[in-house]
């Protein structure tokens, strides 16, 4: 790798939920819920939060179950 | 037999004691129906994120059931009927949590973390009302405090 690649390449994140003793996903769990929605309520896109695929897909059904029971907000206004 | 874990939110305006007593009721309804209710947990009255039927706060109860699906047929079909009950959510589980949830437990370690999250949370959004939205806030966690004891 020269000089120039090694400018540009990025520092790879690993997913927050896929190690053995990482937290798990749960609708009632809301503090950790929090980190993966904007300020306006929306469920903050994988590629920004490096959440792997099969745990976004975890993470998407346990807050929309949390927005259910008014756990966390659908939109915040204001 | 399945495992499932329900969460069933209550109207604001029914008292602790009246709370307790629909758990009672709605653990009985699911005996009845031959299903065992392994733990059951009340929340207290936590505010709501959004307003339902205009109700800006809930009694919250946890249960976790073991039992067949006509059981909680039944279950959810007499909540439908019951004016207390704001909403309720059933899921099934392939295990249950032992110990207490999450919720319980994070509220009862210090109410400080959860306070100095929010107000984080709200300078973020905006600088101006954060002082104010903070202080109601405070008050709606001392008044949880009061009703767990």
């Amino acid at each position: 790798m020269n000089q120039r690649q090694k400018q540009f390449t990025k520092r790879k994140k690993s997913c927050p939920f896929s190690s053995p003793n990482s937290p798990k996903i749960d609708y009632k769990d809301i503090r950790l819920l929090q980190r993966y929605i904007s300020e306006k309520g929306k469920i903050i896109p994988s590629r920004i939060t490096a959440v792997s695929a099969k745990k976004q897909r975890e993470l998407t059904i346990a807050i929309k179950r949390a927005r259910y029971l008014a756990l966390l907000p659908y939109v915040v206004n204001e | 037999m399945q495992l499932y874990e329900s969460v069933v939110i209550a109207r604001q305006d029914i008292s602790v004691t009246q709370a307790e007593a629909l758990a009672d009721d709605l653990s009985k309804i699911l005996e009845e129906q031959g299903a065992k209710v392994l733990k059951r947990e009340n929340w207290g009255l936590r505010s709501l994120a959004y307003r339902i039927k205009k109700n800006r706060k809930g009694h919250y109860l946890l249960f976790n059931i073991q039992g067949e699906p006509d059981a909680i047929n039944d279950y959810e079909r007499r909540m439908r009927i019951m004016e207390q009950v704001l909403r309720y959510l059933t899921i099934r589980v392939d295990e249950h949590e032992e110990n207490e949830s999450i919720i319980i437990s994070s509220r009862g370690k210090t109410g400080l973390q959860s306070e100095s999250t929010n107000t984080e949370a709200e300078m973020k959004q905006n600088t101006g009302n954060g002082r104010e939205k903070s202080n109601t806030n405070e008050i709606n966690t001392s008044s949880n405090k009061g009703d767990s004891k």
